[in-house]
């Protein structure tokens, strides 16, 4: 089963010495333009570093990141949650069941994530009566439980078609060899197909989170002070737009944690097929 | 600020290698305003921009016989906006507070009516004192007066600060808000709409200079000096001339002038 290719003994071919090209020029024209904007705006963030606004503003800042991270591992636990049932429906033969998470996918992951926040928040606000008679108003009055309910319910939608995408792609014959093993449904599931589907979802997967990181900045428009919010709040007292800058630098330092997080996670998932 | 300065004089630079060194003549001057603070400005029905403030800004332009058009922006980027050159005034009911005034300059006030605060008609709120309001979650448009009054001073009472005036009326109206802080007129005109039957004034406030500064004025940037003063001469102008009172006339039954 092994096959090891033999140590190669030949040095590789000497690089032939690349041309000059339009396209190559060009290519590197915009490299540059690209490294002198870095270069800039790490220099604007230098010269413009105002101790008195970061002692000021600094803590307003990781409040804020704390909120918004909470709130991003709040939604996608609770969106992962609701997937299962809405994946093994999106799988169901039954066309009354595949239809209604048909529905429910189609809607979430066809409106724009704003609207359904503003639908959630002002739209319970219409039913502030019904909503208190049946106890249910302290957390819709609640701007964070509604980003948090928004959110959750989005990235349900797009974690159900992950999921549902990844069981699919699992080889049919699995299934017919844990059968001829007597297997159960739930035991082969379990067992045998999710574990193979999740290593095919776990890309995906870190694409949701990271997209959910960015859109969680939306909260900020329903008066929840996460990241975005308190950069909004710190920009509307200096009219800064370093502040901006510097939430930029946040989201992205986060998402690249998230990227190293998962590559890690990827090689040792998927250990058993390196070669 | 730095930033906002380099910007600022990078467009002059450009400014300058294109239209050589002569000082800027006013023909024509783009006004910045909200749209959504009814009744001063908004946007009626078809489309255009109305209320108070564009009436006095168009005849503002007409006694300075400069040639002007009024753009709509955001209330959060006004003063970034008319920094980096979009506009070259703000006619938005802005108030010419202190903390603006560190970063733009005004004309003369056009007109200064005081901060009051509205609350559902079964509130329990009595008055406007912070003690009255101590516990209580009050809403406010984000980064005006209003919302620093509630922070500098209502110090007992949360805030909840909103993108727009047209959001915190609705919180209130649904019942997420305990009371808003706002212009006077501003609220009791949403008071007389349907939407507004929710609720009722608890009182007007009397406004401290260093929140609320001397009443709306017209915002430039610090370099336009001269247009700062052909606003301030306009508006005294029109004040002589009849022209401000037909405006206020038709919008409301009071000088909103004020003292």
């Amino acid at each position: 089963m092994a096959y090891v290719d033999a140590p190669s003994t030949e040095r590789p071919p000497a690089a032939a010495r690349r041309r000059w090209t339009g396209a190559r020029v060009i290519g590197l024209l915009l490299m540059v333009l690209w490294a002198l904007l870095g270069v800039s705006i790490v220099y604007m963030l230098i010269v413009g570093y105002d101790p008195e606004k970061v002692a000021k503003y600094g803590p307003r800042i990781v409040q804020g990141i704390w909120v918004t991270l909470h709130l991003v591992t709040m939604s996608l636990l609770l969106g992962a949650v609701i997937s299962i049932p809405v994946a093994a429906g999106r799988m169901s033969a039954n066309p009354v069941i595949g239809g209604i998470a048909f529905g429910y996918s189609y809607f979430f992951r066809g409106t724009p994530l704003l609207a359904q926040t503003f639908l959630v928040y002002y739209g319970a606000g219409q039913f502030t009566d019904a909503l208190k008679a049946v106890g249910l108003w302290v957390f819709f009055r609640d701007a964070y439980f509604c980003a948090v309910l928004t959110f959750s319910l989005n990235t349900a939608a797009y974690q159900a078609e992950i999921l549902a995408g990844a069981i699919r792609a699992v080889p049919a014959g699995q299934w017919q060899a844990a059968d001829s093993l007597g297997l159960r449904h739930f035991t082969t599931m379990r067992k045998v197909i999710l574990p193979q589907a999740l290593i095919t979802a776990l890309r995906p997967y870190g694409n949701e989170v990271i997209l959910m990181i960015k859109a969680s900045a939306i909260a900020s428009i329903i008066t929840v002070l996460d990241l975005m919010g308190q950069t909004r709040y710190v920009f509307s007292k200096t009219y800064d737009l370093q502040v901006y800058i510097w939430a930029a630098v946040i989201y992205l330092a986060t998402v690249e944690v998230l990227r190293r997080l998962w590559e890690l996670m990827e090689r040792r998932l998927t250990r058993h097929l390196r070669r | 600020m730095k930033f906002a300065k380099t910007l600022v004089t990078a467009a002059a630079l450009v400014a300058l290698s294109l239209g050589g060194a002569a000082a800027k003549e006013w023909k024509k001057v783009i006004i910045g305003t909200e749209g959504a603070y009814p009744p001063f400005n908004y946007v009626d029905t078809d489309g255009k921009m109305k209320g108070f403030d564009v009436d006095i800004a168009l005849a503002l332009c007409d006694e300075m016989k400069v040639e002007c058009e009024v753009v709509a922006q955001d209330w959060d980027g006004m003063i970034p906006a008319l920094l980096a050159g979009k506009f070259d005034a703000i006619i938005a009911s802005m108030s010419a507070t202190d903390e603006r005034k560190k970063v733009i300059d005004f004309s003369e006030k056009y007109y200064n009516t005081p901060p009051a605060i509205v609350a559902p008609k079964d509130t329990d709120i009595k008055g406007v004192t912070p003690d009255d309001l101590a516990g209580k979650t009050i809403g406010a448009q984000v980064s005006t007066m209003h919302a620093d009054f509630v922070e500098k001073v209502l110090t007992k009472s949360e805030l909840k600060a909103y993108p727009t005036a047209d959001e915190y009326k609705l919180d209130l109206e649904n019942g997420r808000l305990d009371a808003a802080n706002d212009d006077v007129v501003v609220l009791s005109q949403w008071l007389k709409t349907e939407a507004g039957a929710c609720c009722k004034l608890v009182g007007t406030i009397t406004p401290i200079r260093e929140i609320h500064g001397p009443g709306a004025a017209i915002g430039v940037r610090k370099e336009d000096t001269d247009l700062r003063d052909m606003f301030s001469a306009a508006i005294k102008a029109i004040r002589a001339n009849g022209k401000y009172q037909e405006i206020n006339q038709k919008y409301f039954d009071f000088d909103v002038y004020g003292g």
